[in-house]
């Protein structure tokens, strides 16, 4: 099986600090994989030199069997890859539906088109759905900046599912969330994954997390992979414990 | 319903209101039509896609003498309409393309040259543009042969010509690309990282936005039925971009109230001859510091604090 | 051929003047996100109240030069920061572009009011001698222009790099929230940035009024070609602002002289046009990348 995500030697110097220095991992179709480390240990810096914030100093990023190092985040996007960013970023002018659907008009025929396409561009049966799947119903009409931060998380996670990407990438959806929404998060990305077949990259601190969510962990510290494998493996492991000590 | 009900009594008003005025106030309220058309094109790059322009009196200004040029020799006033919005809307594309590409910040001083530049020309070409001495005897509008000449006739047509953009206005901010220019307004990154092309769509709204300008241009050139470099210049630019800012920048009745403070203020200030300028100046910066929102915000603001 | 040389040497002096704005503004941008549209009005400013220590206070050119100094640090600088821009910053660079183009406005029509529309000569700090080097005549208040404006510039940079306030500077226009973490006072390096800008805007105002005169809209294109020289030349870059302004200033001289003296105004938005379409960091600007 060929993977869905393959990177390749990645590395991104800021001058002499090397925040990420040479880091090889797949990500195969179907898979939920957690990237874990002590703060500073390059996580953020890998996803954004992956999904075009940075550019790489070396490496190379094969997604489907092409080639996609240094494109910019809005050409990854039309590839089929998703993200969500470690601070909340949702349209806050607009209303939560409003946000979904423009989350994925731009992936439904040509710019002339949508034009004169119908206001909700031929997306309202798809943002209903995702409503219903993210349980924003209630607020499905209201203003997104005015939410609470738990939902405008979840609207800002649905947002990356709208329009169907083939892999997401979560940079610590947990952040700032309060533990019921946590177990929801967890049972949503679980039942996209399952019934949908999702594949994702979880960057998370909170372990129990990872542990129940995650098929395989990878383990970064000081810019390099530590330790990669099975959840409760890594967790075990001496190097990954003195990492987190700081020892 | 009732929102329906005060927009048609608002539009009823408006076609009644020339009964009761002279003609310099017919000319002001025709002003005014010229000013929300242009303000609503501003509104459209400033308010809706959040990008500075400082360039709108240029476009004002090709409208203006293309229209007359052409309305000169004999070009019907149906075609030239659409023929200078059209010029507007492709120098528009010219100039905010490599502007936008770069960094965003930047229509801001592309504008403000390219408004420079239009005033230079309008001044130096004469052959073209009569340069200081100006175009005369620009005719008034003829459609399907009939003339509005009368300075009240005239009004009405730009009276529905007003209407008629801002209800495109409307549609167009309705549509799929009106949620896409208030995406990158509210969240430039995240609207890339969902697939929407910034670049592509503030482009379009600063084009859209010339291309408002250049209708408003035609009906400004019929309206004094003489035109030179003065009204075009810079310093119209600002005012017209103050007129959205103070109106209130997003939201679609802004230019009407903020046009009416752009026309009228100086009729009012006049007792405060060359000072109005400078109290008009010192005032936007103590509205931006106590009340961003524009006077438009003023309700909600009074409510949130009730 | 003379004609040419002496056209070159007047045109890089005006641009030396730029150049010196051109710094302030890109100091400013750097350190705070500002985009300051009364640029030129910072400029006009200060020559006018040279001229009112000069001529009514009656003070020698060097003092009133000295308090306007200190002066323009305090309103033009701090004043400006506090009561413009702090307020405005956090909602994003829009309003502010606005707050600043109505204040551009209000100063100068309030100038205008108080001194009215006329235009006032203004001394130079140069004895007005012409030295005549082969036929090429050359005035000494040229060749000062471009030695002070070189020697500003050397020193701002040698500020900027050497010592441990300029590093600081620098650190917090580049990264602010890694510049917080090193301990660094941020508030404290946006203030000197924003009173290096009012320094160079009066010297620039020192050195541009004997030539272009005072007048109360003096500031409106000096202004624009201030941000076009900081553009072309490259934003990150002291001497980009410096070639930038040098560029436009005698390109502006020789399309004036052998084109078109209409479009000399012209010259410098379509040499910006140019330089963003094919080389959009500046010409000595190094490329940026995007930030989260």
């Amino acid at each position: 099986m060929t993977a869905l995500l393959d990177v390749r030697e990645m590395a991104r110097h800021y001058g002499a600090i090397r925040a990420v220095d040479g880091v090889s991992f797949a990500v195969q179709p179907g898979e939920i994989l957690g990237v874990i480390g002590p703060n500073g240990s390059g996580k953020t810096t890998l996803f954004n030199a992956i999904l075009g914030q940075v550019r790489p100093t070396a490496g190379q990023v094969i997604f489907e069997e092409r080639d996609i190092t240094g494109l910019s985040p809005l050409l990854l996007a039309r590839r089929g890859i998703g993200r969500t960013f470690q601070s909340l970023q949702v349209f806050g002018g607009l209303s939560v539906r409003d946000n979904l659907i423009a989350a994925g008009q731009e992936f439904r025929g040509g710019r002339a088109g949508r034009l004169f396409a119908a206001p909700d561009a031929g997306l309202g049966a798809r943002a209903e759905e995702i409503i219903a799947l993210f349980r924003l119903g209630p607020v499905a009409a209201l203003r997104a900046g005015g939410l609470s931060y738990g939902q405008q998380k979840l609207v800002d996670i649905a947002m990356a599912f709208m329009a169907g990407p083939r892999l997401v990438l979560l940079d610590e959806p947990c952040a700032g969330v309060n533990p019921a929404l946590i177990e929801e998060l967890m049972e949503l990305l679980l039942r996209l994954n399952r019934a949908h077949g999702g594949s994702f990259v979880v960057i998370e601190h909170n372990m129990d997390f990872v542990m129940r969510l995650c098929g395989r962990v990878i383990c970064m510290a000081e810019g390099r992979i530590l330790a990669e494998g099975a959840p409760a493996a890594v967790q075990a492991d001496r190097a990954v414990l003195e990492a987190y000590l700081g020892a | 319903m009732t929102r329906w009900l005060a927009l048609a009594a608002g539009v009823a008003a408006l076609v009644a209101l020339p009964a009761g005025l002279k003609g310099y106030g017919v000319y002001l309220l025709s002003l005014w039509c010229v000013y929300v058309i242009a303000g609503m094109g501003l509104n459209l790059t400033v308010g809706y896609a959040g990008q500075i322009s400082l360039g709108q009196a240029g476009f004002l200004g090709i409208g203006a003498y293309s229209a007359a040029i052409l309305l000169q020799a004999g070009v019907p006033f149906l075609a030239v309409l659409p023929a200078s919005a059209l010029l507007c809307f492709v120098v528009g594309l010219l100039l905010g393309f490599p502007a936008l590409r770069v960094q965003h910040h930047y229509l801001a001083f592309a504008t403000l040259g390219f408004n420079m530049l239009v005033f230079l020309v309008a001044r130096n070409e004469q052959w073209l543009t009569g340069g200081t001495f100006g175009l005369n005897n620009i005719p008034r509008p003829m459609i399907l042969g009939w003339r509005f000449a009368n300075r009240v006739d005239f009004y009405h047509l730009l009276l529905a010509a007003m209407l008629a953009m801002a209800a495109l206005m409307a549609w167009l901010l309705r549509s799929p690309w009106g949620r896409a220019f208030a995406a990158l307004r509210d969240n430039p990154i995240r609207a890339e990282s969902v697939g929407i092309d910034t670049t592509f769509y503030t482009l379009m709204a600063f084009a859209i936005g010339a291309a408002y300008a250049g209708v408003a241009g035609v009906f400004f050139a019929c309206l004094v039925g003489f035109i030179d470099p003065a009204p075009f210049g810079v310093s119209i630019s600002l005012s017209m971009l103050l007129m959205v800012i103070a109106g209130g920048a997003g939201r679609f009745f802004g230019p009407a109230l903020g046009a009416v403070v752009v026309v009228l203020l100086p009729e009012w200030l006049r007792f405060a001859q060359d000072w109005y300028l400078a109290i008009f100046g010192f005032a936007i910066v103590a509205m931006m510091v106590w009340l961003p929102g524009g006077l438009l915000s003023l309700p909600d603001r009074v409510r949130g604090r009730a | 051929m003379t004609d040419l040389l002496q056209l070159i040497v007047a045109g890089t002096a005006t641009g030396g003047c730029y150049a010196l704005a051109a710094l302030g503004f890109t100091l400013l941008w750097q350190a705070s996100g500002t985009i300051n549209f009364a640029l030129g009005e910072m400029v006009m400013l200060p020559a006018f109240a040279m001229l009112f220590l000069l001529n009514v206070a009656g003070l020698p050119l060097p003092l009133a030069f000295l308090a306007t100094c200190a002066l323009a640090m305090a309103v033009l600088g701090a004043g400006f920061k506090r009561v413009v821009v702090d307020p405005l910053i956090r909602h994003g660079v829009v309003p502010l572009v606005i707050a600043t183009l109505g204040l551009s406005i209000g100063v100068k029509q309030a100038v205008r009011g108080v001194a009215s529309a006329e235009v006032f000569t203004f001394p130079s700090v140069f004895s007005d001698t012409l030295w005549n080097i082969g036929g090429l005549r050359v005035s000494a208040a040229d060749i000062g222009t471009v030695l002070l404006a070189c020697a500003v510039v050397a020193a701002l940079q040698a500020f900027l790099s050497r010592t441990l306030t300029g590093r600081a500077m620098q650190a917090v226009a580049q990264n602010r929230d890694a510049a917080r973490v090193l301990g660094i006072n941020v508030q404290r390096m946006v203030l000197y940035a924003f009173l290096a800008n009012a320094l160079l805007a009066t010297l620039a105002a020192l050195l541009i009024t004997p030539v272009y005169l005072a007048k109360f809209d003096m500031g409106e294109t000096l202004g624009m070609k201030a941000f076009y020289a900081a553009i072309i030349g490259g934003f990150n870059n002291s001497r980009g602002a410096l070639l930038g302004g040098v560029i436009v200033g005698v390109l502006e001289n020789l399309v004036g002289a052998y084109i078109s003296s209409g479009y000399k105004e012209g010259v410098a938005l379509l040499l910006f046009l140019v330089v963003i379409i094919f080389r959009p960091q500046g010409l000595l600007g190094t490329v940026e990348e995007r930030r989260v």
